[in-house]
């Protein structure tokens, strides 16, 4: 059974002019199917107003489909009766590390999830500990969330949805926000929780570097999945991605400018070591 | 200069004071206030006075943290102690002017000033011993009671949290917002008042918008985390009275009992 399945999910957005009076609809997801297991490590891609960010406030229920449905562990996220449960096994991370703290020490604000779902208080503790075990920040549970950095505060948010046990962390573009360093402290974080505890990952993001470690990607455009595949798939499709606003990472980039020049390699080349490969193997046939 | 801002007073020590339950503190800070207001001759006061003075030593705060809260209420105590000296009817001791300095004057205005003093240290106490939160915390317990009047006691306390945690990040935005203008040529350090004023707004304005951004999306984010307001809620840190607690109450009902005794006895 897969853990997030969307039948025609559309969502309308209302445009209004300046008086308040309606003037139509945005379509701003339109009749997306997609299907996640657990433990899949997932990317969702698109430009600026492709609805990839509409798409997942639907993952946990924060927006409910206007056509078609979609169903969290089971439970269909139109359904009120089980909205606790849905948000409860897709946890969500958001763009602002400032807008998603809540407490004033760094234990309280990972507490803050489960106190919600009326966990006990002995049990809270172990949860909080464990959850800021597995992000690297248990030295920092008595500190101010006012006075670590960027990354350090999202991944503080991480643990906040590690400690109501969910079964899908959702990232909407989580690193945005962040300076280099923050963004890989992050993605090191999720990765490790990917294969370490078998989360499921959807990483809502707009930085090709971060796709690579996926294990499948959703290219969206215009509300719609115009794209899907592994991450070697998609990239080796540059120039359809251009036309969506996207670019390919770097090293992609590089394997492509070198084989229009020439050298002799394979379509799709993702990472660094993937590039070293191949360029060995084709000097030695040369 | 802005980093100079805080809220709350909290004074960090190790003292009994400090390990004391919020709600003790609340509720006997409260007690406090009425003995004061029960007092009527010097006998009493010396009692409350000895009370308050055995709190500061227990506190550990030093003294003038506590005065600190009198020079806020400098004006009031002033003006309290002038309007009793001067205009209240009675045996004239001396006078000047058209002014009378009366025998009961002169009597309640030093009481209504030591009154006020004793309010006003006897609140800072509470306040320099107990972090905003903890303060939160224990002002939620101490008034759930209200709830079944359909008063919103959960909801005002998480607020109030919410708002002090928010602080310092309003704080470094208005920071931000500042330095942002006066690249822009806003003139902060104008010496007349109307300019000081007009160059508000290019702050306010800039600071409301995204305060109500920040606002919306925090409630997004807390929706996400399931919160559902304080219903089947549990605490990572729930409130447990104490030995040190049951003791408090006792001395602090002892201290009542006293003040009540020096009134009628003397």
């Amino acid at each position: 059974m897969s853990l997030i399945e969307a039948n025609r999910v559309s969502y309308e957005y209302i445009r209004r002019d300046k008086d308040g009076a309606v003037e139509g609809f945005n379509r701003a997801v339109d009749e997306v199917d997609l299907k996640i297991v657990q433990g899949e490590f997932v990317a969702i891609i698109g430009a600026n107003g492709s609805g990839k960010s509409t798409l997942a406030r639907h993952f946990n229920a924060l927006l409910y489909p206007a056509e078609g449905t979609l169903y969290v562990d089971g439970y269909d996220t139109a359904d009120d009766e089980h909205l606790w449960d849905i948000r409860k096994t897709a946890g969500m991370v958001f763009q602002n590390p400032d807008n998603q703290i809540i407490g004033t020490v760094v234990e309280e604000d990972v507490a803050f999830g489960p106190e919600n779902i009326g966990v006990k208080s002995r049990e809270i503790w172990e949860r909080v500990a464990n959850s800021l075990k597995s992000v690297g920040m248990y030295e920092f549970r008595k500190h101010s969330p006012a006075r670590l950095s960027g990354g350090q505060k999202q991944r503080i948010a991480i643990a906040g949805v590690l400690a109501m046990h969910p079964k899908c962390i959702i990232l909407d573009e989580a690193t945005a926000m962040l300076d280099p360093k923050g963004r890989r402290e992050v993605m090191e974080s999720v990765h490790a929780l990917n294969k370490e505890e078998n989360i499921t990952v959807i990483l809502i993001t707009h930085y090709m570097d971060e796709v690579v470690g996926a294990d499948r990607v959703y290219v969206m455009d215009k509300g719609r999945v115009v794209m899907q595949g592994t991450p070697d798939k998609v990239f080796a499709r540059a120039d359809e991605l251009k036309g969506f606003g996207l670019t390919v990472p770097g090293v992609t980039l590089l394997a492509d400018e070198l084989r229009k020049r020439g050298v002799n390699l394979p379509a799709g080349i993702v990472t660094a070591e993937g590039l070293v490969d191949e360029i060995c193997r084709s000097l030695r046939i040369i | 200069m802005l980093r100079d801002i805080t809220l709350g007073q909290y004074y960090p020590a190790e003292s009994l004071l400090h390990k004391l339950d919020p709600r003790v503190k609340i509720i006997c800070t409260f007690i406090y206030m009425i003995s004061v207001f029960l007092v009527r001759d010097p006998a009493g006061y010396a009692v409350a006075g000895a009370f308050l003075v055995s709190m500061i030593v227990l506190s550990r705060v030093p003294f003038k943290f506590m005065v600190r809260g009198l020079k806020g209420i400098m004006f009031i105590l002033l003006f309290t102690a002038v309007f009793n000296v001067f205009f209240t009817p009675g045996e004239v001791l001396f006078s000047f002017w058209k002014l009378k300095v009366t025998r009961e004057g002169l009597r309640v205005g030093i009481r209504m000033v030591i009154r006020l003093m004793f309010l006003v240290i006897g609140s800072s106490i509470m306040t320099l011993t107990t972090t905003p939160n903890r303060l939160t915390v224990g002002l939620e317990k101490v008034f759930k009671p209200l709830e079944r009047f359909k008063l919103p006691v959960h909801e005002v306390a998480m607020m109030m949290s919410i708002a002090l945690g928010f602080i310092p990040i309003l704080v470094s935005e208005l920071d931000r917002i500042m330095k942002a203008q006066s690249a822009r040529g806003v003139n902060f350090e104008s010496k007349r008042l109307t300019e000081r004023v007009k160059s508000m707004i290019p702050l306010l304005i800039p600071l409301f918008v995204s305060a109500f951004r920040r606002a919306g999306e925090l409630a997004t984010a807390m929706e996400a985390r399931c919160y559902h307001g304080g219903e089947g809620r549990t605490r990572m840190k729930p409130l447990h009275y104490k030995k040190r607690d049951i003791l408090a109450y006792i001395v602090v009902l002892l201290y009542l009992g006293a003040v009540i005794a020096v009134g009628i006895l003397v």
